[in-house]
């Protein structure tokens, strides 16, 4: 206690004596405090619960088109020609920092057999295992791809819950069937969780994803856009010889022998996949991941500087503006109701203060008579003030980490314990205590000491 | 040697627009070890003059020496120092702390003493002058559990905890019956005989004015008689050392 300032002892002393007031006066410090931190903790959850399900959405996903290709005045539309490599994709996860994962798409649309059933689905994808990591997706029954299977040409796929229901009547029975998708047999590894339709009521789980190149060398033999859909179907459901073997097809040209291959190797022949989906960490870095994009693009594909691009990038600007939305909108909320509950407990400190000093007036009178100088007197009544305010934080802080462990315990939601809600309204409660305190202890210094000592 | 020199003060109260002179030019003096009764009728100025003496107001004009210093020109926290250092004061109606005990009430002034006092010290002082004035039984109780006399008595202790030049008592025994306030009385005389502590009481009863060596009186805001002390000095050089 010596050590302490004796007006510091005086103030606290001053609240002991009236120890139910000041325990009131407090309380609606403690309750604002308190409603503040299990407020943001239990905000702070909720808006990761929101911002998981819009990022599942898609929010922070980009897609990656290849650009139109137009002969004699005639655009075939955006997406028609083809530009876009697989090592496109590698070289955007390996550039741009914000990508995080980058999944090539080769699209088909053909119908797939399993036993005596069969359906059309909406997507059949050929991508590599990152796809799922890209759509926040997981598996719910079997396995995702490895990333052998994923890089190679391996007969195996992924099917979402609706086709899963149309062809083996539910999940679990699906895994380890074989589905003939354009006569090519892939085995089921895995089913994918249920997504539901998306926003525009495409239903997502009406899939079956397979490696990228099972899809394009075997399935569909070319690109969707390119494939001549009428001659598929003109050729039927058991099709013709080169639409049954798309990779065994006669040769045109005698073989070379292995002398010939070394001495003349054939260039690579490009392969060109349907679209790119680059999945950015954080949605505020969607702006710059584009940009870096663009530049990379162009540059690989030696697009010259008056040409426009060849391809194009789309974000899902809706979702990610929602989700930037949504977050914007649970902190103010969480601001207001910080705000107004302090302020309260801040007026109610100011009341007690102010109906203290006239309470004093006589002591106050006195204390001056004896040589209290008027700082003294301020410093005293403010010191009161701040000491109320910052007990009243302390148990707040208690109050709000237990409001928030009933609200996780009890009700099991989703809590985010918050440290800088923790310094704030303590901060915030001194900042009330000095701000409400002042007045009231201004008040008591410019008290005229006989005036006070006459107070009746 | 004197302790009060008060020279020619004048204090004007404005009411409704109005100057409404109060002290008229008073001219007094205190000299050290004395003890003095101010005292007269209501409305003669006899409060007005205790709260400039006491350093708790400023006089409009004129000149006010205690203990050497010229104190009439000072600030408000000036004069608040020079209260807690040179002046002990004795109010009718006791003014303790409430729910705080004899012990702590007598320490209280210490709190704001310039420089700071040193708190084992003063707790040996407290403790001493409580004995001084008859409580060392009663050091831990609190106002509510004292009588008249023994607050009056927690008072004084109060009062001397700084070791001041002039201890000033305002109608200290109006609140208490005869019996209790002739004992109050003896004590002054008593640390006034013994210690030679300076006392100025002040009060409107001529049987405790009688108490004092000298009786100042006030009437119409100037001193009607007994304003200087009888020994040889020349009230209106002050002493400085």
């Amino acid at each position: 206690m010596t050590i302490l300032p004796p007006t510091f002892v005086v103030a606290v002393l001053a609240l002991r004596r009236n120890l139910v007031r000041s325990g009131l006066t407090t309380l609606g410090i403690v309750i604002g405090v308190g409603a503040v931190i299990a407020m943001v903790e239990i905000g702070q959850g909720s808006k990761m619960a929101v911002a998981d399900s819009i990022q599942s959405l898609g929010a922070n996903n980009l897609l990656v088109m290849p650009g139109q290709a137009s002969s004699g005045g005639v655009s075939f539309g955006g997406g028609s020609n083809p530009t876009l490599t697989p090592t496109d994709a590698e070289a955007i996860v390996r550039e741009v920092p914000s990508a995080v994962a980058v999944a090539p798409v080769v699209r088909a649309r053909t119908q797939i057999i399993a036993g005596g059933k069969n359906w059309v689905p909406l997507y059949i994808y050929g991508t590599t295992s990152d796809f799922l990591t890209v759509r926040d997706w997981g598996v719910s029954e079997g396995r995702a791809f490895t990333q052998q299977e994923g890089a190679g040409m391996s007969g195996v796929c992924l099917i979402g819950s609706t086709v899963a229901r149309e062809l083996f009547g539910g999940a679990p029975s699906a895994i380890g069937q074989t589905v003939r998708v354009n006569n090519t047999p892939l085995q089921v590894i895995g089913v994918l969780e249920s997504k539901g339709a998306n926003t525009f009521g495409a239903d997502q789980d009406d899939i079956v994803l397979a490696p990228w190149r099972t899809i394009k060398f075997k399935v569909s033999g070319q690109s969707a856009q390119t494939a001549n859909q009428s001659a598929v179907a003109a050729a039927g459901v058991t099709g013709n010889s080169s639409t049954r073997f798309p990779s065994q097809q006669p040769a045109s040209y005698p073989l070379q022998s292995a002398t010939q291959v070394t001495d003349y190797p054939a260039p690579p022949l490009p392969t060109y996949v349907d679209q790119i989906l680059v999945r950015i960490g954080d949605e505020s870095e969607i702006a710059g991941a584009m940009k870096q994009i663009t530049v990379l693009l162009r540059e690989r594909h030696r697009v010259r500087a008056d040409q426009p691009d060849d391809f194009n990038i789309r974000d899902t600007a809706e979702l990610s503006n929602a989700a930037l939305a949504t977050s914007q909108l649970m902190s103010g909320l969480l601001l207001a109701v910080a705000m107004i509950s302090l302020i309260v407990g801040g007026v109610g400190i100011m009341n007690i203060m102010l109906v203290s000093v006239t309470e004093r007036t006589k002591e106050i009178g006195l204390r001056m008579a004896v040589g209290a100088r008027p700082k003294a007197i301020l410093w005293q009544f403010l010191v009161e003030a701040v000491v109320l305010c910052l007990a009243g934080g302390a148990i707040g802080v208690l109050v709000g980490w237990g409001g928030s462990w009933m609200v996780r315990t009890f009700l099991h939601w989703r809590t985010e314990q918050s440290i800088p809600a923790v310094l704030a309204s303590v901060g915030v409660s001194a900042f009330v205590g000095v701000a409400f305190g002042f007045y009231p202890a201004w008040k008591a210094s410019r008290l005229d000491p006989i005036d006070a000592l006459r107070y009746e | 040697m004197e302790l009060i020199t008060v020279q020619d003060v004048w204090k004007t109260y404005r009411v409704g627009g109005e100057d409404v002179p109060v002290l008229k030019g008073v001219s007094m003096n205190v000299r050290r070890g004395e003890l003095v009764a101010l005292t007269g009728s209501s409305g003669g100025g006899k409060s007005t003059l205790m709260n400039t003496l006491g350093c708790l107001d400023r006089p409009t004009a004129g000149k006010y020496w205690l203990d050497g210093v010229e104190v009439s020109e000072m600030s408000a926290e000036q004069r608040a120092v020079i209260r807690g250092q040179k002046i002990g004061f004795v109010f009718q109606n006791f003014s303790l702390l409430p729910r705080t005990s004899a012990l702590d009430n007598v320490l209280m002034p210490l709190t704001y003493a310039v420089p700071r006092a040193n708190m084992a010290e003063g707790r040996r002082r407290a403790i001493a002058l409580l004995e001084r004035v008859g409580l060392a039984e009663r050091m831990d109780h609190h106002p509510s559990q004292l009588s008249g006399g023994q607050m009056q008595r927690v008072a004084i202790a109060r009062a001397l905890i700084n070791n001041p030049a002039l201890l000033l008592a305002d109608e200290p025994t109006g609140n208490l019956d005869s019996k209790t306030s002739i004992e109050i009385l003896d004590m002054f005389r008593k640390l006034n005989a013994e210690e030679g502590l300076t006392i100025l009481l002040v009060t409107h009863d001529p049987s405790v004015a009688a108490t004092a060596g000298r009786v100042v009186r006030m009437k119409d805001g100037l001193v009607e008689s007994g304003a200087f002390s009888a020994l040889p000095q020349s009230p209106l050089t002050p002493q400085r050392d």
